[in-house]
């Protein structure tokens, strides 16, 4: 909420930029099965949402949808005043303005991290590679692995793969950042090296958008927690609201699952 | 964290230094050889009579090859000696081996088609070298018309015209392998890439493409290429008669090529593709970049292999009438002049020689590429 003043006027004088990702009635299925069920959200400008919910419940297909990993079949998807159709442009553009962050990092083994980090500048932005490198060192360093630029990604750590995936994103200038599991996959003593990068990336203002099990994440950074159920939005407030006071039958079973 | 661990006094742990391994276990020629030749009677017995095969065959090709062998002299001294080759006969014949009828004053311009094809694939091939797309294009593109004018010739330059029906020996060989290889990955890599296609037309054409190719024997293809194209084909646009194997042999071996590639390609895990999409990678950058270099290394050993089959497969363009390098030899094997004991021996001995070594090199280069891709960034 507080963030919106600082980023929104830059961003566009449309009114409808100020909400960076918009789900308006979205369903879709796998086959004849149900996945999501007339979901509607909106993420302001420099707002992080957390969305948690149990193992299934459409939190992954929800937030691929968005950069159309998943295609979806009804409703509407607008990303930064770019609506999600079946518009190759259109597309790439809200591929360009979403940055996405996997649980299993999807690093491209066979290049380094610099080049990794410069691939999609070069050839989808046609940066000049010299360009493409200062700005991938300066992601690196805010990332803190500036040292690794020249590395494998087989030759680094979970945490550090997970930091560099990021540094990759971030190189593309994002204006929204989707995340889906981003510390799933990590050794325990790795998850707080990216909680870290994460919350200073949210600190410097960027609209994130964020599925995760991690409750102190949310709590400290969130200013809204989504929980869904079985394809469906069934809560959403904010941490102090969502952790001390859930509404749901379902959050509430959740949240003593999860705390315990 | 809430919970902190109880702290007991600490103590010191002494760590037990490290000792070299004791000599029974310490490889060494004597233990090596008493573990894996001499541990049972029936492994000595093993032993004794493979090494004494081995030494029979040895020697029985070095008399032959090197020891009794007839290295300079005429035909009379080859005639003279039945137990060894006749390397003189070889030497007397190595120039219509090489080009075949190609006239002798225009050979140098299969020397020279021959040194710039290998320097470029030295510069392609060898992994440090600076700037190889530029051997790449100069291989891919500058290369196959320039050395095709080299060959064939042009009036208006001043280089007579050679009739391909002239060409001959090792020079087709290459010439056919190179084009085949060099045509037959781009080919198999598009062909896989369809196969893999979300378009069910271009799918359903590569597949039947791949499953035809596949079903028909490599001669029914070089038949087919020879004797049907002209028919198909308007008489202005029909393929010189050199061109027309050439083309079959390419198509053939994409077939094959193409289902190397796609193994490589179902390898690859869905999370590169998405890595790549949300950035908004588009299709062709994405392949390139990402997709074909991973597949593609995964597959080298398969695609050296259709290589080397495809380098030994030339042989079979003799049956539509080209004299290729086995065609040579069968052709010089017969002269009356050279008749004797031991030249058609000779003969096959060196053309085994010749093949061996070119798809020993090929096998142990991919060898060496595997090995460096292994050492280097595996995740
Ligand atoms: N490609 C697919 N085809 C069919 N069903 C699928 C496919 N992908 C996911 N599903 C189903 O859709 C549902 C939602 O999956 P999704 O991955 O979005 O869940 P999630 O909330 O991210 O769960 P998790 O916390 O385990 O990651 C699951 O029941 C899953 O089995
Ligand atoms: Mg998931």
């Amino acid at each position: 909420m507080s963030n919106k003043s600082k980023l929104s006027p830059v961003i566009s004088p449309e009114n409808d930029r100020e909400t960076a990702v918009e789900l308006h009635g979205l369903n879709k299925w796998y086959g004849a099965f149900h996945v999501l069920k007339d979901l509607s959200l909106s993420v302001r400008s420099g707002e992080r949402v957390v969305v948690c919910g149990p193992s299934g419940s459409g939190k992954s297909t929800m937030i691929r949808c968005i950069n159309r990993l998943e295609e979806h079949q009804r409703g509407r998807i607008v990303v930064n005043g770019a609506e999600l159709t079946a518009d190759l442009r259109n597309i790439d553009i809200i591929r360009g303005n979403a940055g996405m962050v996997f649980q299993h990092f999807n690093l491209f083994p066979h290049l380094t991290v610099l080049e990794n980090c410069t691939l999609a500048p070069i050839w989808v932005k046609k940066m000049r590679k010299r360009e493409a490198e200062s700005v991938a060192r300066e992601y690196l360093r805010r990332v803190r692995i500036e040292d690794k630029a020249g590395s494998y990604p087989g030759q680094l750590s979970g945490g550090q793969q997970q930091r560099a995936a990021i540094a990759r994103a971030l190189c593309m200038n994002p204006k929204v950042m989707l995340f889906d599991e981003p510390t799933s996959a990590l050794d325990p003593e790795m998850v707080k090296e990216v909680l870290d990068t994460m919350k200073s990336l949210a600190a410097e203002g960027m609209t994130m958008l964020c599925v995760t099990h991690e409750m102190g994440f949310a709590r400290e950074v969130a200013d809204r927690v989504v929980f869904m159920d079985r394809g469906e939005i069934v809560e959403a407030a904010t941490p102090a609201g969502f952790f001390t006071n859930p509404r749901s039958e379902r959050a509430q079973q959740f949240l003593r699952q999860i705390l315990k | 964290m809430t919970t902190t661990l109880p702290v007991a006094a600490a103590f010191h742990h002494e760590y037990i230094p490290a000792t070299p391994p004791p000599a029974d276990i310490r490889p060494s020629p004597v233990t090596w050889a008493l573990k894996n030749l001499f541990s049972s009677p029936f492994s000595c017995l093993l032993t004794v009579c493979f090494t004494g095969l081995a030494v029979w065959l040895v020697s029985q090709f070095l008399s032959f090859a090197l020891i009794n062998a007839v290295w300079r002299g005429d035909s009379e001294v080859c005639r003279a000696n039945p137990d060894g080759a006749c390397w003189s006969f070889i030497g007397a014949k190595l120039n219509y081996l090489q080009y075949g009828a190609y006239p002798a004053t225009e050979r140098w311009r299969v020397d020279l088609t021959q040194v710039i094809g290998a320097i470029l694939i030295a510069w392609l091939l060898w992994r440090n070298a600076p700037r190889r797309n530029t051997a790449a294009l100069l291989f891919f593109g500058v290369y196959p018309i320039a050395g095709f004018a080299l060959l064939r010739g042009v009036e208006a330059i001043g280089l007579p015209v050679i009739d391909t029906t002239l060409w001959g020996g090792m020079m087709i060989t290459l010439l056919m392998s190179v084009v085949g290889i060099v045509f037959s990955l781009p080919l198999g890599v598009v062909l896989a890439l369809g196969r893999r296609s979300g378009l069910p037309i271009v799918r359903a054409v590569c597949v039947f493409y791949i499953e035809v190719v596949r079903g028909v024997p490599f001669i029914t293809v070089l038949f087919m290429a020879n004797f049907m194209m002209p028919l198909f084909v308007p008489e202005a646009l029909t393929p010189d008669r050199l061109l027309r194997p050439m083309i079959g042999t390419a198509l053939f071996s994409a077939a094959y090529m193409a289902e190397i590639v796609r193994a490589g390609l179902q390898a690859i895990p869905k999370g590169q593709y998405e890595g790549a999409q949300a950035l908004g990678v588009g299709y062709f950058t994405m392949m390139r970049l990402i997709i074909l270099p991973q597949a593609l290394t995964i597959v080298i050993p398969g695609i050296v292999s259709t290589f080397i089959g495809l380098f030994k497969d030339t042989t079979l363009v003799a049956i539509v009438g080209i004299a290729d390098f086995l065609r040579a030899v069968e052709a010089a094997r017969i002269d009356p002049n050279w008749a004797g004991p031991t030249i058609s021996s000779t003969g096959y001995l060196f053309a085994a020689i010749i093949y061996w070594f070119f798809c020993f090199g090929m096998s142990r280069y991919s060898q060496s590429v595997e090995r460096h891709l292994a050492r280097g960034h595996k995740s």
